[in-house]
């Protein structure tokens, strides 16, 4: 058993095994595929999951959304963390 | 008419043959032969016109979709068509080289019944010797081929009592979202109802150990809870909608907006044999028979809820308010709400254990 993943500054986020995002021509939106579920992410997620390639930490995500967006450092931080910590709970994300 | 948005998900019924005879089956009492299911060509022939209509996940359902020896073919044709897709299993017919073929053909998720967390409880309520450790095997085996697991327990009056275990069970397996699902009465599981239905007790249990664990597993297990809905003042929305983002298709190619359509007896069914998949979803008469609003009775019209259930199951409504048209009687709206739950509650209490387990030939009582 593994316990719960908190999403903090080093961690390297991604979408959880069998979990994608992709683009639905049909409907012209994107959206969230998983298990039995899906999840149509507003534009501000779809950027966030865009940026999750495996790769990258929390920190560095972070910092390119702030210079793509010329956002507030810690106000950007304060909402990916919200999101991705929710996304995790729910078995969308895993770090 | 506009031309209606297009499906979401996609469930094929593979086949109806299956080693075991659950109690609780949502199948069809008249089950479809092996002889006439359609083949190999004509289910990929399915998944892409799913494809190219906008269909985005498939589930391979039954039946028990492993008895078909061209499973594989086919995950591998929706997985190269991008869709998502999962397996619903009882998991007792599959070895581990099975799963890892159907992982390398691209699948993504496996749902394993559960019918119970011990043999005993697990043998009485499917009719099937030593299903229960092959679903041990079956779990460890999905975990190893880095499928992800969900487990769908199915509640009864039978295991009820056992929840806390069967949901420790879901942990230890690797599954990462459980289904608790109380059992929902349609096809068999309606004819078997009486030796089914949980006590307003048990249910009243079941609430607070799901929600203790939901908090205390939380990032390790997601739980979904489905409470029997016979208990309920709301009903269900069944199917995000009849007609909305489901559609179903059964073995022969017979296309239903949900699984027990076939119930009603005014509704004709088109097959893939004859219309192709957007024709039928667009024009075909099931789909637009209960399709939005306007055949809806003007309770559920004026309710703030009608695109929120869409007015309930229509399978229901015909079958305990005699009218398809009806209100879900599991409505507090609907005049029959308080008899169908009086109705359960005096199931449960006389706790019959007379099970007519599911079989191709139709019992004579039926
Ligand atoms: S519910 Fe039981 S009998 Fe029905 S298809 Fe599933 S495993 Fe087979
Ligand atoms: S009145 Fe109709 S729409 Fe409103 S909650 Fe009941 S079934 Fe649903």
């Amino acid at each position: 058993m593994t316990g719960r993943v908190l999403i903090a500054d080093d961690s390297v986020p991604r979408l959880a095994p069998h979990v994608r995002l992709r683009y639905d021509e049909a409907r012209s939106r994107w959206a969230v595929l998983a298990p039995e579920r899906m999840l149509l992410p507003d534009d501000i997620a779809v950027e966030v999951l865009q940026r999750l390639d495996g790769q990258r930490t929390l920190a560095a995500i972070i910092d390119l959304l702030a210079q793509e967006f010329q956002a507030e450092r810690a106000e950007v931080r304060g909402d990916v963390i919200d999101l991705l910590q929710d996304l995790s709970d729910k078995g969308f994300v895993t770090a | 008419m506009t031309v209606h948005p297009p499906p979401v998900a996609l469930l094929c019924e593979l086949t109806h043959r299956c080693p075991l005879r659950c109690a609780y089956c949502s199948n069809p009492l008249a089950l479809e032969g092996a002889s006439d299911e359609l083949s190999t060509g004509e289910w990929m022939n399915l998944l892409d016109q799913a494809a190219d209509l906008g269909v985005l996940q498939v589930h391979f359902s039954g039946g028990e979709p492993t008895v078909r020896q061209d499973l594989a073919e086919l995950v591998a044709h929706a997985a190269g068509r991008g869709l998502y897709t999962n397996l619903i299993t009882s998991g007792v017919l599959l070895g581990a080289p099975q799963i890892m073929a159907l992982a390398e053909a691209g699948l993504e998720h496996v749902q394993l019944g559960l019918p119970d967390c011990e043999e005993e409880g697990s043998t009485f309520i499917t009719g099937f010797k030593g299903g229960f450790a092959r679903k041990m095997t079956t779990a460890q085996a999905v975990r190893d081929a880095g499928l992800a697991l969900t487990v769908n327990a199915v509640i009864t009056r039978h295991n009820a009592a056992r929840l806390p275990r069967m949901i420790e069970m879901a942990v230890d397996l690797g599954a990462r979202r459980l289904e608790v699902a109380n059992v929902q009465y349609y096809g068999w599981g309606l004819k078997n109802r009486a030796a089914l239905m949980p006590s307003p007790d048990q249910l009243k249990a079941m609430t607070p150990i799901v929600q203790e664990a939901r908090e205390r597993l939380k990032g390790v297990l997601v739980i979904d809870y489905v409470i029997p809905d016979y208990y309920a003042k709301r009903p269900k929305s069944c199917m995000g909608g009849w007609g909305q983002q489901f559609v179903n298709v059964t073995p022969s190619g017979t296309v239903l907006p949900c699984h027990a359509a076939e119930t009603i007896p005014h509704l004709s069914f088109d097959s893939l044999r004859e219309r192709t998949l957007r024709d039928i979803w667009e024009h075909g008469m099931a789909f637009a028979a209960y399709r939005g609003d306007h055949w809806m009775p003007s309770t559920c019209k004026s309710c703030d809820r009608k695109e929120i259930d869409w007015g309930g199951c229509r399978c229901q409504a015909l079958a305990l308010a005699g009218d398809a048209a009806a209100i879900d009687p599991t409505c507090v709206e609907s005049p029959y709400h308080a008899t169908i739950r009086a109705l359960a509650e005096a199931e449960a209490e006389a706790g019959s254990d007379a099970i007519t387990y599911r079989s191709f030939t139709l019992p004579r009582t039926a």
